[in-house]
């Protein structure tokens, strides 16, 4: 209320004093530190509104003003916003000062600002709009690969999930504009449905650190953002065209902002996506084409004092599966292992037939936030989203056309967070967050319910706060509790239910018997705490050093809990356990860091201690009249990760640099004293890159990526009945795939086609040498190689 | 005014939470599983009267726990040619629903397979083709030869290549994979 007065107040004053209004503001924004000049500052006068940014000498101007005294808002997107008092009388200059914050907290302002500071204390790898813009035909999970300590587990080329020091699915949170993405995340073969082109930036933090997103992120957090709107009259935009000679297709994405002095603000951006099979050296991928298309629309007002934004974006993706992939029983899953080529390889298509996987994704969110004197930021939001998977297999007789797998999943989250400032020296963020979910399994499919259908309630509260002890030392601490209550309707079948001996241990929750399948009502709680403690020490002006521990708690999910039935991508049975409880991380982190032009590095070791950490892993096999299938359990045990990434960058001279990114992480079973299963091998990327500014800002890149082979992995393998040659053969399920070298160019150039427009086009080349290759963590390495030659040609104009 | 706005967005969100939180207390519908083989039964008739002989697997759980109940009725009699017969039942369903039928309706794109292993001597030859005039092999004619014992599997392929000189060289993927221990006597 108080600031309403101030606002009141503020705005009455200006016409009421009647005198000379032609007076200037003038002067220089500087660091604090180091008194650099901050370009691109953003000054907004109270009361008018009327914003003016920095020049590249830092200088602004902000003319009409008049005899009065004016609250000045000083912003840059590396710094702390501050205000300031001027007494205006007469032409005046004025310099004004920032404390640069970036290279203390590596944080990174949005617009809104909604997620100024994600953490202190832990180490945070960004990606940025530049790099961002070269990935604008693949997916989040291609962008972030390119990052230390990220690879992905792949399902061919086209589903690409993250994975996180060695960690995946439910244990990788992904925040999308502030909405935590649920699309079935739990599936290993459900990549996340998120646009890349509607991100501005994404910033990845390894491990559970950012607990105001969540304290299940055992692995790490993605946050990707939307770009930041300037307050003033603008009428912008960027069009990408991306063509590519693997898959024969390419990729069009637009965006067009038009924003005003107001504060007002309005965004529309869609991408459409489409190729056909794909290639390996030596042969077509048959059947693995992709067709996504999304659009998003985005209204907001930007205020200082608050703000408010409303979103909407539809993601479609029809993703084809290879072909070759869809197996009978462990007879067939032999002969493909044993084959050097998939055993289906028909000419090109755009067609993308069964096995596919067709899922669309809405998100509509609601935001807005409001900052009041003496108590701080205080932010609400809104999101809804639904995702409908429907996954086809291939089937027989009436059935052929109807969806295997059809889930609708509808979640509703709303969020209370405030962000307010002690002192110059202390933060401090809190918030509730109240969420709603529901599964709806659709009983026409035919087959039985992969997931059942369920309601899902979960409750959170956090707080965090950051003290800045000195020059040197800055300290965070963080706790968060959540409660999740699941109401699950699920059909065992009556077999299993006796062989787990569920008639004895949960007879209360049966609540019918039909024939050979029991219908019973879980309802599970779970009670999950999780905590942040970590410290950063800046010294000799460049090096940092972040030491960071997190404990996470993750509720098992319904996949793990409930999966019981065959899984046909991966030819085997997979069976949940109802009996699971939370498992429960910890995670110690360090990164020295330097930021320096000539020779920068962060080296980031790190251990993660898992509790109940639950994995899938084979147990027997079983036999059916189909034939024999190789079983798999859900276990809980003890999981040790430890591993290390490195980053470097060392410049020649001003435009020739050497990058090096290395990543080493070993998966151990405490319980069971063997490695872990799909863990990254040890990779390293060599890179040398040629940029010149002044010369059309060519840009080029060779690469180089070594994958070392897995040498560590459990033995799965499993020996089945062959009746054309009698004997009984070992189907090998585990041994890794040799280690592999790519070679790979990039490379673009900007040509400036009038005053506001620029034309950029690239040129890349992957797998210059045509490399054979299969890669561990993808799921289909067992069927195919993986890519081949790639030629794409980008063609961005921003506008 | 402006608080105002802020409190009704606020009751606003409130309200759609609630509204679609509403428990239907309706409890899902089982789900059959349409596309199950529980039961393969081969009918050997000998040709010219004599003991038919039965081959059955019969998994009434589908891929549940429980293994399929494997039945021989009795021995083959030594040069006796029998008249071949397979079944495919999926006793899910209640009645029984006929797979056969579904796959002769698309016989292009099954074919039986017949696999002798473990010394046992028997031969076995197509009768009954699709369109194209390749094998389909729900019917066929067993021939037993001298006494021995070993295994006969039944291998029915999903699109594989035809015509095709056995398994071997078939492709296609696995419906069903039956193997029983027989006798000629």
């Amino acid at each position: 209320m108080r600031f309403y007065v101030l606002v009141l107040l503020l705005l009455s004053s200006v016409p009421s004093i009647s005198q000379n209004c032609n007076y200037t503001l003038s002067g220089t924004v500087v660091d604090l530190h180091d008194g650099s000049v901050l370009v691109g500052a953003l000054l907004i006068v109270a009361g008018t509104e009327q914003a003016v940014v920095t020049d590249v000498d830092g200088k602004f101007v902000i003319p009409g003003l008049c005899e009065n005294t004016y609250s000045i808002q000083v912003s840059h997107p590396y710094c702390t916003t501050r205000g300031f008092s001027v007494k205006v009388s007469g032409n005046m200059t004025r310099n004004f000062q920032l404390e640069h914050h970036l290279e203390e907290l590596n944080e990174v302002t949005l617009q809104g600002k909604a997620f100024q500071n994600k953490t202190k204390t832990s180490f945070e790898n960004e990606i940025s709009k530049d790099e961002l813009e070269r990935f604008s035909n693949g997916s989040l999970g291609d962008a972030l690969n390119s990052l230390s300590g990220v690879s992905s587990l792949n399902t061919g080329n086209t589903v690409v999930k993250p994975l996180i020091n060695g960690l995946h699915s439910s244990r990788v949170v992904i925040m999308n504009d502030g909405v935590r993405m649920e699309d079935q995340e739990w599936g290993a073969e459900h990549a996340p449905n998120m646009d890349i082109n509607t991100a501005g930036n994404i910033t990845l933090i390894k491990g559970a650190g950012a607990l105001q997103f969540g304290g299940d992120a055992v692995g790490g957090v993605i946050i990707a953002e939307a770009p930041k709107v300037s307050v003033k009259d603008s009428l912008y935009g960027k069009t990408s065209l991306t063509g590519a000679s693997n898959g024969r297709g390419g990729s069009l994405t637009s965006r067009l902002t038009k924003s005003f002095q107001s504060g007002w603000y309005g965004t529309v951006q869609g991408t459409v996506k489409r190729f056909g099979d794909f290639e390996a050296p030596d042969y077509m991928l048959s059947n693995t084409g992709i067709f996504e298309r999304n659009a998003s629309l985005r209204i907001g007002l930007n205020r200082f004092a608050y703000a408010i934004e409303a979103y909407y974006s539809l993601f479609k993706n029809e993703i084809g599966i290879l072909r070759a992939s869809h197996l009978g029983g462990a007879q067939d899953q032999l002969r493909a292992i044993n084959s050097d080529r998939p055993l289906i390889i028909t000419d090109f298509t755009y067609d993308i037939a069964e096995p596919r996987q067709d899922v669309t994704h809405h998100l509509a969110m609601l935001k807005a936030f409001k900052r009041f004197d003496g108590l701080g930021k205080v932010s609400l939001q809104y999101d809804f989203q639904r995702n409908h998977r429907l996954e086809f297999d291939i089937r027989r007789g009436d059935d052929r056309d109807k969806a295997s797998l059809d889930l609708q999943l509808d979640t509703h989250t709303l969020m209370l967070d405030l962000h307010s400032s002690f002192s110059d020296a202390m933060e401090f963020k809190t918030g509730l967050s109240a969420r709603y979910q529901n599964n709806f399994a659709n009983p026409d499919t035919g087959v039985r319910r992969l997931i059942p259908d369920y309601d899902k309630y979960d409750l959170g509260i956090y707080g965090i706060v950051d003290y800045r002890l000195n020059e040197n030392w800055l300290l965070e601490a963080g706790g968060r509790f959540d409660y999740t209550y699941m109401d699950v309707f699920k059909f065992y079948r009556t077999s299993f239910w006796e062989s787990r001996n569920y008639d004895e241990l949960f007879p209360e929750i049966v609540i019918e018997e039909t024939g050979n399948q029991i219908l019973t009502n879980p309802q599970l709680n779970f009670y999950n705490a999780s905590a942040t403690a970590g410290a950063t020490y800046s010294f000799k002006d460049d090096y940092k050093l972040f030491l960071n521990y997190s404990l996470a708690t993750r509720a098992p999910n319904p996949s793990e809990l409930f999966s019981e039935g065959l899984h046909h991508s991966a030819s085997r049975i997979e069976l949940g356990d109802l009996r699971f409880n939370s498992e429960t991380a910890h995670k110690f982190s360090s990164t020295l860091q330097r930021e320096n032009e000539n020779f920068g590095f962060s080296l980031n070791p790190y251990i993660n201690l898992i509790n109940d950490f639950i994995v899938i892993e084979p147990t027997e096999i079983q036999q059916t009249v189909r034939g024999n299938f190789q079983v798999w359990e859900y276990r809980q045990t003890n999981a040790r990760l430890l591993g290390v990434d490195v980053d470097a960058s060392y410049a020649f001279t001003e435009n020739f640099r050497f990058d090096h990114q290395f990543s080493l992480v070993k998966g151990y079973d405490r319980s069971q004293k063997e490695a872990l299963i799909d863990i990254p091998p040890v990779s390293t990327k060599n890179g040398l890159v040629y940029q010149n500014r002044d010369f059309n800002n060519v840009w080029l890149q060779l690469q180089s990526e070594y994958v070392f082979r897995q040498n560590e992995f459990p033995d799965n393998n499993f020996e089945v009945f062959i009746p054309e040659t009698d004997t009984f053969e070992t189907v090998d399920v585990s041994t890794p795939p040799d280690a592999y070298h790519l070679l790979n160019f990039n490379s673009s150039i900007d040509f400036s086609i009038n005053q506001k427009s620029t034309l950029t086009v690239g040129f890349e080349v992957t797998n210059i040498l045509n490399t054979s290759y299969r890669n561990y963590l993808n799921r289909l390495r067992y069927y195919a190689d993986d890519l081949g030659r790639n030629f794409l040609l980008h063609l961005r104009i921003n506008y | 005014m402006r608080n105002l706005k802020f409190l009704s967005l606020v009751l606003f969100t409130g309200l759609l939470y609630t509204a679609c939180s509403n428990d239907d207390d309706n409890t899902p519908d089982p789900v059959n599983e349409e596309e199950v083989i529980t039961t393969l039964t081969a009918t050997l008739t000998p040709d010219g009267g004599g003991t038919t002989i039965t081959l059955q697997t019969r998994d009434l759980d589908g891929d549940g726990p429980n293994a399929p109940e494997v039945t021989v009725s009795g021995n083959l009699a030594t040069g006796v040619t029998y008249n071949g017969s397979i079944v495919l039942l999926n006793e899910t369903e209640t009645p029984a629903e006929n797979i056969t039928e579904e796959v002769m309706e698309e016989a292009e794109e099954h074919q039986f397979f017949y696999t002798t292993g473990g010394g046992l001597e028997v031969t076995t030859v197509y009768v009954d083709m699709d369109s194209d005039g390749n094998p389909l092999g729900t019917e066929f004619t067993l021939t037993a030869g001298n006494p021995s014992s070993g295994t006969l599997t039944f291998t029915l392929r999903h699109e594989p290549t035809k015509p095709n000189t056995g398994l071997s060289d078939a492709g296609g993927e696995t419906d069903i994979a039956a193997t029983f221990n027989v006798t000629v006597e």
